[in-house]
């Protein structure tokens, strides 16, 4: 079994989601804060 | 009896917070960026591949700082809450409900990458193992922790119920740690202590890199959702005083 998909996909959902949350989250206090 | 703390008092009051966290936030923000770019870049070509598990152990830099965070995120809420209750600070509420999200996603987070990780190696990707049910059920409870909050926050309470709450849940974070231990099925046992470890260093270097940048970025985050909650308070205190006019 080839383990690179494996390793790809899990950093990429790692990093993936992260980006997402920190830009919601800067978003959320952009529109708060104005 | 007087229980103080008089640094701790000291941010209790929002304008003096905000004057510590507006510079602070991007200073976190881009710290971790930069250490997340190290760590993947020295854990995707510097190290080896694990003499048993090959290139897929590459998937512990970011599975464990997932699981980090996760725990570490019920300790904020948990130490929140206690600052909730004993010394009523104004802020240890808001503190708490900013972390309950990302302390959630991560504690996902940690589900997801770890079934990656599961598949290749233990050819299948879940098992109803000690440490894979009790992460499940942190990841429950922190919806759960959510949805009281919002309630509580919504019905204009103190936060004290949510705080209770917060407290009583940190009974599964020794659950977690030692689940490997008294459950011993499917998750391998403890490997990375605080003074030692059974990987070898080698491959274990960038770890260290990973869950500090990752830790930091955590930071920003919380202290960007703090912001905004503080900043949606202070708006509809402004629109309670207006609609009394």
């Amino acid at each position: 079994m080839n383990p690179w998909p494996f390793v790809a996909v899990a950093y990429a959902v790692m990093l993936g989601c992260t980006a997402v949350l920190a830009i919601v989250s800067y978003l959320a206090m952009k529109r708060a804060e104005r | 009896m007087n229980v103080s703390l008089p640094n701790f008092h000291a941010l209790a009051n929002p304008a003096r917070f905000l004057k510590i966290a507006r510079p602070l936030t991007p200073v976190l923000f881009w710290t971790g960026v930069l250490l997340i770019a190290i760590g993947c870049w020295a854990g995707l070509t510097q190290t080896p591949p694990d003499y048993l598990q090959g290139e897929t152990v590459r998937i512990l830099y970011i599975h464990v700082p997932a699981a980090w965070l996760g725990m570490g995120g019920w300790s904020g809420i948990a130490l929140s809450s206690i600052a909730l209750l004993v010394w009523r600070h104004p802020l240890a509420a808001v503190a708490a409900r900013a972390i309950a999200l990302p302390g959630a996603v991560f504690a996902a987070l940690c589900l997801v990458t770890g079934s990656i990780w599961g598949r290749p190696t233990w050819g299948t990707w879940w098992q109803w193992d000690g440490r894979l049910t009790s992460m499940l059920l942190l990841f429950f409870v922190y919806c759960a922790y959510m949805a009281l909050a919002r309630a509580d926050a919504d019905r204009g309470g103190d936060g004290r119920i949510p705080a209770l709450f917060g407290l009583a849940g940190t009974v599964l974070l020794p659950v977690i740690r030692y689940s490997v231990i008294w459950w011993n099925t499917l998750h391998q046992g403890p490997s990375i202590g605080l003074t030692r470890s059974t990987i070898d260093g080698a491959i274990l270097w960038p770890l260290p890199i990973m869950v500090a940048g990752f830790s930091f970025l955590f930071g920003a985050i919380v202290l960007m959702r703090m912001r905004g909650l503080l900043a949606v308070a202070k708006a509809e205190a402004r629109m309670r005083r207006m609609a009394r006019i």
